[in-house]
């Protein structure tokens, strides 16, 4: 379980996160909604020791993670994988040296045996034959699995992704929630994910938070939040311009 | 106006710390994990082999220039049969460090901070700490130990062509002696100058690493932040070559 406690983070005198709650379920995926500009992509580097909060607590299960010591922090990392937004592909390494990278770095496998678990983990998110392509030769959504399957290689426990199909077409969005419901599925591992896609999350998530000037507004199910009657949130379903989120 | 005073200047401290524990995390970074060796070795092709043509072009016309300088004022004395020891010198303990040093500022120490810096803002280096790496080990020793090796040996290089830069322009265009050219420069040449420009290339190899990693791991958001920041590291790192040069040079005089 991850639990913050009225955790505040501000940036100059921009407040973003503003006395939030929230517990994440083991072994559930869990999506954190919410406008633009919310933070909600500090929120999940909160989870994962990038950044730290101003004041306010947050707990992996049950150990803080604030105020460590890097190898204590780095020891509580290891539970974790993460898909950044923009991927964050290690540029000059090959698609197969950078699915090989934490294996290599943190298991003491032979050669051969991460030859096969770095395959086994590109097929496991559709990708064949593309190990010595580079990053930068690859489609978005390509990038994208390359990504998931460099965070679910050393199997971790909890697994962070930040808006996973931000800028793709709605095809390559479907595959890769699916994808996601798939892993999920057949690791079991705690998923959080911070995405925009409405309705589509709601059917891959089975926590979802709304989050909305810096606090939790509602957290629940997917049926739970589908059928709120907070205004925020129903404007964020519906997309209408009216209510209290406001453009600006 | 007393709080905008406060507000720069705790700003002007808090970025000294930083750049200070930047110094000692690295240094203690590569006495416990130095990094793959396959990485230093990477390194110092980029930083020294890479380097080597525009160091031999440098130290070739900087001799050669010298030749010409100080056949020009010996002559006035009748001591043009000083010019080796004039040349040597010149190069060994002061020009040889300090312009190899800057040319590799420009070359490398740029595309260091340019590197780190494209691989903060694409989250390359969040990417490595979530896998519970310390991007140290990957990213900053194995630079710092590469520019400690190669600068010493590119200035090296710089010194032996500039010798014969000034050998070429003195000997064999102005019609310098050529036994008194290398007889002169073999005499008043000793081990301590040799020894100074070894210290000062390699503490400028350290500078090089240390401002070129800082500046790019710390660099603005955006490719407006990488640009800064190489800029600011170019010209950072070559001021400080320079002051550095200064208290070394009156410390090993």
């Amino acid at each position: 379980m991850i639990s913050l406690r009225n955790v505040h983070k501000s940036f100059g005198s921009q407040k973003v996160l503003d006395g939030l709650d929230l517990d994440i379920p083991d072994g559930k995926i869990t999506a954190i909604i919410g406008p633009s500009g919310e933070g909600k992509s500090v929120l999940l580097k909160h989870l994962i020791g990038l950044l730290e909060p101003d004041s306010g607590s947050v707990e992996v299960d049950g150990e803080s993670i604030l105020n460590l010591r890097r190898s204590e922090l780095n020891r509580i990392r290891e539970k974790f994988g993460m898909l950044f937004q923009n991927v964050a592909l290690f540029d000059s390494m090959t698609v197969f040296e950078n699915v090989a990278f934490p294996l290599e770095e943190k298991t003491s496998l032979s050669k051969e045996e991460i030859r096969s678990k770095v395959i086994s983990a590109l097929e496991d998110v559709g990708l064949k034959n593309i190990e010595n392509k580079f990053p930068d030769e690859l489609s978005g959504g390509m990038k994208k699995r390359v990504g998931l399957a460099r965070a679910v290689v050393l199997n971790p426990k909890i697994i962070l992704f930040d808006e996973p199909t931000t800028g793709l077409d709605p095809i390559i969005k479907r595959a890769i929630h699916q994808l996601i419901k798939d892993t999920h599925a057949k690791f079991g591992f705690t998923a959080v994910i911070v995405s925009h896609e409405i309705p589509e999350i709601f059917d891959v998530a089975q926590n979802v938070a709304m989050l909305f000037r810096g606090k939790i507004l509602q957290h629940g199910t997917s049926e739970d939040i589908i059928n709120s009657s907070d205004p925020a949130i129903r404007q964020f379903i519906s997309g209408s311009l009216d209510g209290p989120i406001q453009m600006v | 106006m007393v709080q905008a005073l406060g507000h720069t200047t705790i700003g002007i401290v808090r970025d000294l710390g930083r750049v200070g524990w930047f110094l000692l995390y690295s240094l203690y970074m590569i006495v416990r994990r130095p990094g793959s060796l396959v990485h230093v070795l990477k390194q110092i092709r980029f930083i020294g082999t890479k380097s080597l043509f525009v160091i031999v072009l440098t130290a070739a016309f900087t001799g050669m220039v010298l030749g010409l300088q100080g056949y020009y004022t010996l002559t006035k004395f009748g001591s043009e049969g000083m010019l080796g020891t004039a040349v040597a010198l010149s190069l060994i303990r002061e020009l040889g460090p300090v312009l190899a040093a800057l040319m590799v500022t420009g070359r490398a120490g740029s595309a260091i901070t340019a590197e780190i810096g494209i691989m903060r803002i694409t989250e390359q280096i969040d990417a490595l700490e979530t896998m519970a790496l310390d991007p140290f080990k990957y990213l900053v020793t194995p630079k710092f130990i590469a520019a400690m090796i190669s600068l010493p040996l590119l200035c090296a290089i710089f010194d032996v062509i500039g010798i014969y830069g000034g050998w070429l322009v003195g000997v064999k265009l102005l019609g310098v002696n050529p036994g008194a050219y290398f007889y002169e420069m073999e005499k008043s040449v000793v081990w301590r100058d040799v020894y100074s420009g070894f210290v000062k290339s390699f503490s400028f190899g350290l500078i090089i690493a240390w401002i070129g990693c800082y500046k790019g791991y710390y660099a603005g958001h955006g490719a407006e932040g990488v640009s800064k920041a190489t800029t600011e590291s170019v010209v950072l790192t070559s001021v400080i070559i320079l002051v550095w040069d200064y208290f070394l040079t009156s410390v090993l005089l």
